[in-house]
């Protein structure tokens, strides 16, 4: 039999039907969905009188467009308001599981499948975000899809999809301390470029991807669309098999030996070909942090801002654009600029381990007086945990206050804006212009890199800190 | 919802030379409140568009009456970030029909060609070729066939790949609901199969 990477394994596994000269007819194991992309998914089915196919392959929780203070109140947003009641609504008439705004299990999508046992080693999964690349952590096809294609996966739980093509990134060796799993994604995304990756479904192997935590994994899997990949997965193994086992909807008893077995066989196999392949060290890597619009626009944080001669001449013209938009100048340091906030959170970095990471650098400090810190939650467990783990009190000793979870400030939707002209030490995933505010000026980095950020008020290595 | 049919289109065309744009300039977070497909079009490009203020910028494209048409034409990588399909309504509802550049983000291409917006890929050189052309001439006009699977300037053609099945889409006015409607037993008897 010709080997077969992870990815063919997965994604042949759920070819309904190859069409000649086309895409695939490609079947959703589970299929997430939020308040923002599904209102008008619902609103086409209801206009062809079709019901959701399998309500109970599909799961409910709005993130993206909800408060983070006061979430027991009425949302004030009128329009805000408005879309998670009508999610509410939709997963009503159609039998959908909702964890709804105050419920015990809502928060980011992303943040929610994993944690509690939704998202499975082996499984095709969707949603209507384009971080759904997260759940590929476990060794799952997962990506994200445009409102059309919820309204497919609503209507008949598949969709149309062309294979996409394979590559696999290889970090080798030993990340350094100090070094987190999202600046070895930063660092990725800045060798490959923003498009580096578009056509391409991704495979993460390596003894540093490896030595990774689940966690860790989702904020790698989860920046792949950030280098233009469909997907970004890694293999399961006792790491991923520990973290599933005993979450609520993960398979029980004789079920469980059964999927274990399974997901087992999981892997590439020796000989497998790949159409792209990178190979990197974990040792060249250094704390990431981007300087620039795009999150391929990452260095390391002892580096300088490219300079007029290392920019290709025809971009050139993006580039100074960019730079023009951060207030930065060509050939800059990152060191030592002003930080006037800091956002913890996100589905890249809103989990248990970054608020860990987080409060054990800031134990016993204090927080810069001239910067304003927005911790967010991930999920109403995430925040659960913390508050138990005395993570809540570490924080709040040190000047910052928890908020409620949601997307918040990643993407601006709700009221948590970084202000025009302001810098942000973010530790989500996209630093578009205007994406965490109209204005707003973003520095993607990790949780580590962030808190060192919070303390001194300025860009400032987290090596030499903590 | 049934999409527009698209055979071939000529058409002037607004140049925006600018490198990955990515799906949060064409239509930011904070206006994908809306529970419809409509309307879209008002905040298209809203951050470059519109000062802090709400006052056009004059010096954006889509505020400049020189330059019109259905035809959008963008820098490398257009469409990168957020699967927000909002961004192709915004597109579809300001009137453009196609959008070429030399690269697409492959999920923003996915929803252009769900809503009836023909994506165009064409090479650096041609699309560099068009950006000079119509800075000569604001009324230079593109050729778009779909059939033919070609775009036209000035005369010099080059030919650009779609997926024969979404291009017999185009054509003619299907969507891919019903296609998967249609088929709705195969996927049953796979669903049958796997969980045996």
């Amino acid at each position: 039999m010709e080997p077969k990477t992870l990815f063919d394994k997965v994604w042949d596994a759920h070819v309904v039907e190859k069409i000649e000269g086309g895409p695939s007819v490609f079947y959703i194991d589970k299929h997430l969905i939020h308040e923002v992309t599904s209102p008008q998914a619902f609103s086409g089915l209801e206009a062809r009188g079709l019901k959701v196919f399998r309500p109970e392959n599909t799961i409910a929780t709005p993130d993206h467009n909800i408060p983070t203070e006061n979430q027991h109140l009425t949302i004030k947003d009128e329009l805000s308001r408005k879309q998670v009641e009508t999610l509410t609504a939709n997963c009503e008439k159609n039998n959908i599981t909702l964890y709804g705004l105050n419920h015990p299990y809502n928060g980011i999508v992303h943040v929610v499948g994993p944690e509690l046992g939704h998202t499975q080693p082996g499984m095709t999964l969707v949603c209507g975000d384009s971080h759904t690349s997260t759940h590929g952590a476990f060794g799952a096809v997962a990506f994200g899809i445009g409102t059309s294609e919820v309204e497919m996966v609503l209507a008949t739980q598949c969709i149309l999809q062309p294979k996409p093509k394979k590559m696999r990134i290889t970090i080798d060796g030993e990340l350094q301390k100090g070094v987190t799993a999202k600046d070895l994604t930063l660092y990725v995304i800045a060798q490959l470029g923003t498009g580096g990756a578009t056509g391409y479904f991704v495979e993460y192997a390596g003894s540093a991807v490896r030595a990774l935590s689940m966690e860790g994994r989702m904020t790698v899997c989860n920046m792949s669309i950030e280098m233009g990949a469909r997907g970004g997965m890694i293999a399961p193994d006792q790491t991923t098999f520990d973290y599933v086992e005993g979450r609520e909807f993960a398979p029980k008893g004789e079920a469980w030996n059964q999927a274990l077995a399974k997901w087992k066989e999981l892997k590439t196999d020796a000989g497998a070909k790949f159409d792209k392949e990178y190979v990197y060290q974990a040792s060249d890597i250094e704390p990431m942090l981007t300087y620039g619009t795009n999150p391929g626009m990452g260095i390391g944080i002892s580096g300088s801002i490219p300079a007029a001669k290392d920019v290709d001449p025809t971009e050139l013209p993006s580039f100074k654009k960019s730079l023009d938009y951060m207030g930065f100048g060509l050939g800059d340091k990152l060191i030592g600029k002003k930080v006037d906030y800091v956002f913890v959170g996100s589905c890249t970095n809103g989990r248990i381990e970054d608020l860990r990471v987080l409060a054990g650098a800031v134990k016993g400090k204090k927080k810069a007086d001239s910067v304003t810190a927005w911790i967010v939650p991930g999920s109403k467990q995430v925040e659960k945990q913390a508050i138990e783990e005395g993570l809540v009190e570490i924080l709040e000793q040190a000047g910052f206050k928890m908020r409620q979870p949601g997307c918040s400030a990643c993407l601006a939707m709700n009221d948590d804006k970084i202000p025009a002209g302001k810098y942000s030490v973010s530790t989500s995933n996209r630093n578009f212009e205007g994406r965490q505010g109209p204005g707003a000026r973003t520095m993607l980095a990790s949780p580590l890199t962030a808190a060192a950020a919070a303390i001194t008020g300025v860009v400032s290595d987290p090596r030499e800190l903590f | 919802m049934p999409i527009d049919k698209f055979t071939t289109l000529e058409s002037t065309y607004v140049p925006l030379p600018v490198e990955n744009v990515d799906t949060d300039q064409i239509i930011p977070a904070r206006f994908l409140k809306a529970t419809s497909r409509d309307g879209f079009g008002e905040n298209l490009f809203r951050d470059w568009r519109y000062a802090a203020d709400g006052k056009e910028n004059p010096d954006f494209v889509l505020n400049k009456s020189e330059y019109s048409g259905q035809i959008l034409v963008g820098g490398k990588n257009f469409g990168s970030g957020s699967s927000r399909e909002h961004a192709a309504w915004a597109i579809h509802d300001y009137g453009f029909k196609v959008v070429v550049s030399s690269f697409f983000a492959d999920i923003f291409q996915n929803n252009a060609l769900n809503n009836g917006v023909l994506p165009v890929i064409v090479s650096p050189e041609f699309l560099s070729n068009i950006f000079d052309a119509v800075e000569k001439n604001k009324e230079q006009k593109i050729v778009v066939d779909l059939e033919k699977q070609s775009i036209s300037l000035n005369g010099k053609s080059e030919s650009f790949v779609i997926n024969p099945y979404k291009k017999n889409c185009l054509l003619n006015g299907f969507d891919d609901i019903d296609f998967l409607l249609a088929r709705k037993e195969k996927i049953e008897a796979f669903e049958n199969t796997v969980n045996k």
